[in-house]
């Protein structure tokens, strides 16, 4: 099949970016929407044009690190499925997508189609974990945990940190990936310990960052390749109230969100 | 890399105040205060069916109770205005979130009405304006004479005026929207949410909404068509 991309190009975040099209001829129906892009990528090589840039690592739908809008839809029309795992099929010959990147000013553009995601981990750096002793691995099932609690836990787990979330949000809230990260641990009784602080932690890190402000409309479960289900912002705002409420953490720690990429965004 | 920045927390209603999520709390509350006023003053209002008696006596009756009505008043008044301070403030917020929007952008996920939140509420609150000029002060009254404490004549003959009816059937509309969305959001916003309960809440808070806004567009076009003169 062939498919014209018409794709934004930018060199770096100083530039003002703008959208460049391209025919792709022969594309197998077979191939991903990357492996489509690494087509188009060996041509412009050769032509000794700059290759688009863009964000790849697993290629099997799992480590989050790739993902842009195809048509106004975040990692495109398939529900569920991450840029690598859309395989060419579900487009018609002859179409034109238009692939553009994340935006939103807490991810600050880097080159074409990449932007610098990093208030994520900032987020999980300020309470997304739990703290444990190390040493021997404890014996498995020592602390038992319900079928349904489990469960519950694993749907958040299941949050790779794509963006897209964000992406597709019209605030731009990153309010589905915090809510993911605070309700897979506060959920289960290893995170129960530290889930006041990490609460106010994160939200207040999330709130440091750009990002716009939840209205609950629910753009993001829809594009999300993990399917994270809504409720785990409201799992975010009833650890948050709590936490408030009990006051037991007398500070509350940000980190500052500047990167060599952002640094001048403010 | 980074440098961690520890400020005290010195009092924690402003810190909670300070973050998206509380304030998003307060509108919950607010909200939800406003809607059993919503639901109240329908049920005041639903009496003009009865005939000119019953809802110029129950009018009278509200203004016997000066300080109770007051206090409603006054609490109502406080409510509207953290809800707006609120919503104007996480409006600018989501704004200078994205700077550079996007070239396409599809909706796949999300109702009408809560994509328009910031479209009805501000043109409900125009409407509450106008509406409280109309029938509480009498200082606009179109086409016809505001008589003190006549609310059956004044509902009559404000709501005869095609216009003011076309405006207030718009402006519960309106409403009816912010509240089909509002009304789930708020269980979201303060932390009640379970997935086996979404679909009913979501259910109910559309339920609820259209029903509203049969109730309160049934008096203007009730008027209009002759049924209560
Ligand atoms: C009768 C008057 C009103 C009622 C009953 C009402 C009710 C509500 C409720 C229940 C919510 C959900 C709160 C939440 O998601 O946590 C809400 C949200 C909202 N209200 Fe109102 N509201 C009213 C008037 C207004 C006015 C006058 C404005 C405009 C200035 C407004 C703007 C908004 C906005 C933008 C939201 C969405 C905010 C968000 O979800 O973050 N509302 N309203
Ligand atoms: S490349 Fe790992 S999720 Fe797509």
């Amino acid at each position: 099949m062939k498919l014209t991309l018409k794709i934004w190009r930018q060199k770096t975040h100083k530039d003002k970016g703008a959208f460049v099209s391209y025919t792709v001829d022969h594309v197998d129906p077979e191939m991903s929407m990357l492996e489509c892009l690494d087509v188009l990528n060996e041509t412009l090589t050769e032509r000794g044009e700059e290759p688009v840039a863009f964000e790849h690592d697993c290629r099997e739908g799992i480590c989050g690190s790739c993902g842009f809008m195809i048509n106004g839809v975040a990692h495109g029309p398939e529900r569920a499925t991450t840029v690598c795992q859309l395989t060419m099929r579900h487009f018609n010959d002859g179409q034109e997508l238009v692939l553009e990147p994340w935006r939103a000013k807490a991810f600050p553009a880097i080159k074409d189609l990449v932007v610098d995601r990093r208030s994520f981990d900032r987020i999980i750096e300020s309470g997304g974990y739990i703290s444990v002793s190390t040493g021997q691995a404890p014996d498995g099932n020592t602390i038992l945990v319900g079928k349904e609690t489990a469960d519950q836990a694993m749907d958040a787990a299941a949050c790779i940190g794509c963006g897209a979330c964000v992406a597709a949000c019209p605030n731009a809230a990153a309010a589905l990936f915090t809510g993911a990260k605070i309700a897979h641990l506060s959920i289960l009784p290893q995170g129960k310990p530290e889930r006041d602080r990490r609460a106010l932690h994160m939200v207040a890190q999330m709130n440091a960052e750009l990002f716009g402000n939840c209205t609950n409309i629910g753009e993001c479960t829809g594009v999300c390749p993990k399917e994270i289900p809504l409720e785990v912002i409201a799992t975010m705002n009833r650890d948050y109230l709590r936490a408030s409420w009990k006051k037991r953490e007398d500070l509350e720690a940000t980190i500052p969100p500047a990167t060599e990429w952002s640094a001048n965004r403010t | 890399m980074s440098a961690t920045a520890a400020l005290p927390r010195q009092n924690r209603a402003v810190t909670f105040w300070q973050s998206t999520n509380g304030k998003k709390v307060v509108m919950a509350v607010t909200g939800a205060m406003m809607f059993l006023f919503v639901i109240g003053h329908l049920l005041g209002n639903l009496q003009v069916f009865e005939g000119p008696e019953k809802i110029n006596a129950y009018a009278h009756f509200l203004h016997t109770i000066g300080e109770v009505l007051w206090l409603v008043r006054i609490t109502l008044i406080v409510a509207i205005v953290l809800h707006i301070t609120a919503t104007v403030q996480l409006a600018l917020r989501s704004k200078q979130a994205r700077p550079v929007g996007y070239s396409r952008k599809e909706a796949i996920n999300s109702s009408y009405a809560s994509r328009t939140m910031y479209w009805s509420g501000p043109i409900v609150l125009a409407f509450i304006i106008f509406h409280l000029l109309q029938f509480t002060a009498g200082y606009i009254h179109p086409e016809a004479q505001f008589i003190e404490g006549d609310v059956y004549h004044n509902l009559v003959s404000g709501f005869q005026v095609w216009w003011v009816s076309a405006w207030y059937i718009f402006a519960i509309t309106l409403l009816g929207f912010h509240l089909r969305h509002g009304l789930w959001s708020m269980f979201q916003s303060v932390g009640l949410a379970h997935p086996r309960h979404t679909l009913a809440l979501k259910n109910a808070a559309f339920l609820i909404a259209t029903l509203i806004v049969l109730g309160y567009i049934s008096i203007p076009i009730s008027i209009l068509l002759g049924i209560v003169k």
